[in-house]
Formats: structure tokens, sequence, C-alpha cells
């Protein structure tokens, strides 16, 4: 498969750029709800328009009333969320609860897929435990209990936990801390006695929270995939969600980047426009080459994702490392080419700075990525 | 229509594999390990072993040698998917190109797009039956990167010219059979005051002398025209605009120094280094983690580059930027084989190091971000044509 859009999805890249410059833009949605200090940190009514344009099924198959599309498509959504910092649920409910209940039960995914769909519910997943994504050192336990089971743990970094009408949470069903096997994913409702959460405020002004499981009792139903056997949903759900990173991440460094080309075309100093200055046209140079690659493993990524592969999940890592690394370079150079105007508020390439330290902790680190393509190449 | 066109390149695919495992004997598979393994054509040639010489001549007679190029120039004719299914069967039984050339990789594109068809018949099918073996004469002592102020000048005579100047770092000169050149036929323009002439190096006039290299080798060469006869007809294009020609060509050059056609350098290393040397320092790991990111990351935009140029997507100057990552990340992959190699890499003509293998190509390499265009070059280009910066 060439490693560039087909026709239906270049149609969607289009009207997924332009609904999001309008719907999602940074006046409108980030700025907005971050200064009216809203606690889900995103507006509904705009998760109920990426219902209305379909955005919400890509990955929900037709037969459960999606569109039944892949992670590029999802992808082509992701970036476009990326360039303009929209904040959404998009990312937990759409790639990461969906790429994996469509394997779970009838009752599963008649309960939850429909509100999935209208952008009437909101799914959070719940895996790290401390401040770092280490998903092969889960310790949250789920012990069996009548029919079903009882969860108790503690999890970090659940983004969009408060608002969530159900959090998909990974615990140990058996084994201990560091086996590979014995990991089951459980959806669990927001009200379920025994779960609280403290929200806390990001740097990006997204909201997670720090989640506490006290004997959280479950229905055997409600668990996602084999009891067990999660290690493969589960690596199925991560591989999701770093690629739908990734392809935000993407988007949050072209984002950073174009802003700060404009300003070069823009700005004068010393009596010149400074992107005549060729100590910054080489930076600007370097930096639309890394760009241009990260967002190649990227589409290779999600092909292979699409297609199965076995090598997908090797260039999963390597895709979010590189594009973790790019991102970063690319808000650097871009507060730092803007000079003293990008160190205010008032700009936004700021945001693009904030945005991108989140997102790239989201779901493992470039050097977390790096580490997992050594092991994966076995070494 | 899309499942019929994939059903026809599986269909090839079948056919192709067969083909090969048919025509492409077992010592032509794996990697390319000494110039003797590279096969060059030309008048002079020697083929290797049997091997080399039935794998090459099958490849002539299927057009395989150049397998996108037209069948009348010597070509398979393949359409742009069946040439990607044609290079994924080669690399999946690490069969070695049969021909390697200027003539394939630049002259070639450049006579396809401004040859004459008499040129195209018969330049681009010696090329592709690997008869002839060309070099390139662009840069000048004083016209490196200022290529366009070189000096070599062919005096008009009526029907032909007579060429006097100098040119360096031709590529294998010493054994090249013909040259492309670069040559000023007015002096009072600059940019529309070159012609793009070809002529054979046996001509009265033409001489070589290798340039001794850090390496210790000398695959470059300082060329000397002392009067040399060029007839009018062997040119390219037209009189005085053999720039444009340069340029295009120069195109395909950074493309194949980039080596966006994926091989060695859009692979990972890490593996082999730990192979090789037992076990790898923590730091040197982590370094070699963060290479085998980029260069996975770099092999996914070189198909991507691949994909888009056939049906004309992406941005014209895009090979000057697949050009400075792919030489900067060759660069590093070798200060990586340094490292991981340790005091053994240093050995200079050693059996063990095959003749210093590890420490010549190290050196080697550093001609990669300076040839076809330095790093600083490609940056400015970059700026200019993609980026569309002020002044630049």
């Amino acid at each position: 498969m060439p490693l560039y859009y087909n026709d239906d999805q270049t149609m969607l890249a289009d009207s997924a750029s332009q609904f999001m410059a309008e719907e999602g833009a940074i006046k409108k949605q980030l700025r907005h709800w971050r200064d009216t200090d809203c606690k889900d940190g995103f507006g509904h009514e705009l998760w109920k328009q990426f219902g209305e344009m379909g955005f919400t099924g890509i990955l929900v198959s037709e037969a459960d009333g999606g569109l039944g599309m892949g992670h590029v498509e999802a992808g082509i959504v992701m970036e476009e969320i990326g360039r303009n910092l929209t904040p959404s649920p998009f990312l937990t409910s759409s790639v990461l609860a969906a790429s994996v209940l469509g394997q779970a039960s009838d009752d599963l995914r008649g309960r939850y897929l429909p509100g999935l769909l209208t952008g009437d519910s909101v799914f959070a997943v719940a895996i790290d435990e401390g401040a770092k994504h280490r998903p092969e050192r889960i310790k949250t336990r789920a012990e069996k209990s009548g029919n079903g089971f009882k969860l108790s743990g503690k999890k970090d970094f659940v983004i969009h936990g408060a608002s969530a009408d159900m959090i998909i949470v990974a615990a140990r069903t058996s084994g201990s801390e560091g086996d590979t096997d014995g990991i089951t994913l459980f959806a669990v409702p927001k009200d379920a006695s025994g779960l609280s959460q403290d929200a806390v405020r990001l740097v990006d002004s997204s909201i997670a929270t720090h989640m506490v499981l006290e004997g959280v009792e479950l229905d055997g139903d409600a668990v996602i995939g084999e009891v067990d056997g999660g290690r493969d949903i589960l690596n199925r759900m991560l591989n999701a969600g770093r690629i739908g990173a990734a392809a935000e991440g993407a988007g949050v460094a072209r984002g950073a980047m174009d802003m700060t080309i404009d300003y070069l075309k823009q700005r004068k100093q010393f009596g010149k426009l400074i992107g005549e200055f060729q100590a910054l046209q080489h930076r600007a140079s370097h930096l639309y080459s890394e760009v241009e690659i990260s967002r190649a493993a990227v589409i290779k990524a999600q092909q292979l994702l699409d297609g199965d592969a076995p090598s997908a999940e090797l260039m999963v890592s390597v895709a979010k490392a590189k594009v973790g690394r790019t991102a970063n370079l690319a808000v650097r150079e871009g507060v730092q080419m803007h000079g003293g105007i990008g160190m205010t508020d008032e700009y936004d390439i700021g945001l693009y700075m904030k945005r991108d330290r989140a997102l790239a902790e989201f779901l493992g680190d470039a050097n977390y990525h790096a580490e997992r393509v050594a092991q994966l190449s076995g070494y | 229509m899309a499942d019929t066109a994939m059903t026809e390149l599986e269909t090839f695919r079948a056919e192709t594999r067969a083909w090969l495992e048919a025509n492409c004997p077992e010592e032509m598979r794996g990697p390319i390990r000494d110039e003797e393994d590279v096969y060059w054509g030309g008048r002079n040639a020697k083929f290797k072993n049997d091997a080399q010489k039935s794998w090459f001549e099958a490849c002539v007679a299927k057009g395989y040698t150049v397998p996108a190029w037209p069948k009348p120039y010597g070509g398979a004719g393949l359409a742009a998917g069946e040439a990607k299914v044609l290079r994924e069967e080669m690399s999946r039984i690490s069969a070695r190109p049969p021909l390697s050339s200027f003539g394939i990789w630049m002259l070639g594109p450049a006579l396809l797009k401004f040859g004459t068809e008499e040129q195209k018949v018969h330049f681009l099918g010696e090329i592709a039956r690997g008869e002839i073996r060309w070099c390139q004469g662009y840069s000048e002592p004083g016209s490196g990167s200022d290529l366009v102020s070189m000096q070599t000048f062919g005096e008009d005579k009526g029907d032909h010219w007579v060429v006097n100047g100098q040119k360096v770092w031709t590529s294998y000169a010493d054994e090249a059979d013909w040259i492309f050149c670069l040559v000023r036929t007015d002096k009072s323009n600059k940019y529309q005051g070159i012609t793009f002439m070809l002529f054979d190096m046996t001509t009265p006039g033409v001489s070589t002398k290798p340039i001794l290299l850090i390496s210790g080798n000398s695959p470059f060469c300082e060329t000397f025209f002392d009067d040399v006869k060029v007839p009018k007809d062997q040119l390219v294009g037209e009189i005085n605009r053999g720039w444009d020609v340069a340029k295009y060509l120069l195109g395909h050059e950074r493309e194949m120094i980039s080596g966006a056609g994926g091989g060695d350098r859009t692979s990972a290393i890490g593996a082999a280094m730990l192979r090789n040397a037992g076990e790898l320092d923590p730091m040197l790991r982590a370094e070699l983690a963060m290479f085998d990111v980029d260069a996975l990351a770099y092999g996914a935009m070189g198909e991507k580059f691949l994909d888009e140029i056939k049906v004309g997507k992406g941005h014209p100057a895009q090979p000057n930027m697949m050009k400075y990552v792919g030489t900067e990340l060759n660069k590093r992959r070798h200060e990586l084989f340094m490292s991981a190699g340790g005091s053994s890499a240093l050995e200079w003509d050693s059996e063990e190091t095959d003749g210093g293998k590890p420490s010549r190509g190290w050196l080697r390499t550093k001609a990669n971000s300076i040839e076809g265009g330095t790093s600083e070059v490609m940056l400015n280009v970059i700026a200019k044509r993609i980026l569309d910066l002020p002044g630049a």
C-alpha cells in the first residue's frame, strides 16, 4: 500500500481539517475552557459535533453502527486535533476504548457503543500506576469474587477520568508484578462503589485523576476480551492509543512549526525580516525535515496496524519515539524563535509547548519507546 | 477496480518470485562484502565469478538492470506498482543489484527527460546492457558548493567545441569510458552559459589523476581537458541550457546519496552491534536505540518519498531533504560502528578487518554530507524552495 492518503482518506482529511480549524480552534475551545475553569477541560457540545461528523465511530465496526475504518483514518482526525490543540475525549474514547470495545460482550457493546457514536458518552483508560508509564508492572489486582471480580489498587494519569461514564481498568487477575500474562481489562462504570477519583489540572489544562479502587465489585461480564489473556488485548489498546497519540503529536509539531515559520516571515529586526537570517533558516529547515520524517513513521505504523502486520508493534514505538523528539524540538524552537513574545500567555506558541509535554508523557515517552525498539529488535 | 489491480500485482509478485528463484544464484544473495561484489559494467569490466555474470546477463535479458525504463531503451517497462513489487521481492532474498552505474542513477534520468529519441535508444541501451561506464564532470577546484561559477570552457569551432579546463572529485574517472560534463559555452551568462556535453574519455587531451583521500583510497580523480574536441551533436538539451539538465540530474544524485531506495542506510543496527560486540555499554545501547528510531523512521520516509514521486505528489525539492537527513544519518551510523568496534575497529590494514574496512568506511562517510551538495546547501534549498523563507 502506498504511503499516502487514498481519495477517501484525502476527503476525510479535508473535512477534518476544516472542521477542526473552525470548531476546534484554540480560542473557541482550549482557551475558552481553560479560562472558564471547566471541570472537564473540554466541551461536550464539540464532542457531540464529533459524533455528527462520524469521527467518534471511525474505529467502531459497521455492524456496531460505526464507520469500520482503521488507524490511518483515526490518525487523520488526531493530527488535526494536534494542529489546533483541540481538547476532546477522542483519543481516550474513540481510539483507546473503541479499539477494544469491539471485542467485548454483546451486552457491553450495547451498553457503551451507542453513547460513544453520538458523542454523549466519554470513556477513559486507567493503565499507569505511578508517574511513569510502566504497563509491564501493573499491580492493581482483580480477585475472583462470586461470579465476578473485586478490584483493588491505585491508578494515575487517568485522562478524562473525572468526566468519563466508564473507565477501562487494566488489572492483574493472576501472576505477579512483571509477569507478561495475567492482565485483564475491565469496564468500570463511573458510579461503581469503591471507586474514587481525585482530579488534577495538568500543565496543558487537561484534567486527569488519581484513582483509587477499594474492593470495586464487578460482574463477570465487565471483562473486555479474555480473562488472564489480557496482555494481548492490552497491547491492542496500547498500540492504538500510542499511534493515536503519535499522530496527534505530529499535528502539534506541524502546528508549532507552521506558526513559527509564519512568524519568521513577519518579524523584523536589524531592518530585516528575521527569516532572512541563515542561522534561523537552517534550524527551520532541519525542523521541517524532522517533521516530515515523523509523519512518514506515523503513517507507516498506522498501515501496518491496519494490516495486522507482525512488525506493527515495533513501528508504533518507532513512531511514538520519533514524534516525541520531533514535537519537543518543534515547540522548543518555536518559543525560542518567537523570542520574548513566545513567553507570553497571549501568544499561542506556549500552548503548543504545554500540550506537547503532556502528550509526550502519555502512553510512554521517547525514552520508553526507544528502549522498546531496542528490546523488540533483540538487544 | 482496485481489487483487480491488486490481483494483477499479486500475480506479478508470484511470477517475479519464481523468476528470481530460477535466475538469481545463491552467491548473489546477501550483503555486498567488498568492491568486487559490485558490478559496474563498462569496456574493461570483469566479472568476479560466474554467478555474478549469469545474474547480470539474466537481468539484462529481462530488462531488470533498469526495470522502470521503457522497453525500447533496455528496460522492462514496469509500472510503479510492479517496480515496487520487484524491489520488495529482491530485498526479500537480499538479491544484489545486477549492475551499479552512474548511467542508471544519474545520466539515465536526465536523458529520459532531455534526450532526443536517438540518444535514448543509443545511450540508454548501452547503459542498460552495462556496455559503457559513465563518470560525472561537475565540480572544479574553484567551484564546489558554488557550482555555477565553473570555468571549464568549450570554444566554438563550428561543428565542434574545443574544451579546456579541469574537473575534480570525478568519481572513478580512471575507470570510466565516457563522461557527462558541464562546460561553459558563454562567459557572459552565468546560468544560461553552460552546455551539458557527453564525450569519450579516450578522446585525445583527456587525462585523469586519482586523489588519495583520508580513507587511504582513491575513488575520486582530478580530470584534465587539454584541447579536447567534442562534436556539436554530443550535448543533452540545448546549447547554453545545460544548467537545467544539471539541476535535474542533481536531484537524482541527491536521491541516490540519500539512500532513499532502502538498503543499509534505512535499517536498524543495534542487534548486529550486540552480536558483534557480545555486550553493549548501557550508554552506547541507548545511543543505538535512538539511532534505530531515527533510521527506521527515515526508512518509512524513503518509502513514502518514492511512493509520492511515482504519482507526482510530494514537494519537488524533497530530494534535498532526503539527502540532508540520509547522509547525516549515515555518518552517525559509522560513528556508532566505530564506538561499538572499539580498538579492533582502528586497525588499518589487518586481515581481521579485511584491510581496515571499519575505519576506512567510517572516513569515507564524511564525504556523504559534502558530495552532491553539502548539508548546509541542502538546508538553504529547503529554506528557499519549501519553506519559502525571505531572502533565502
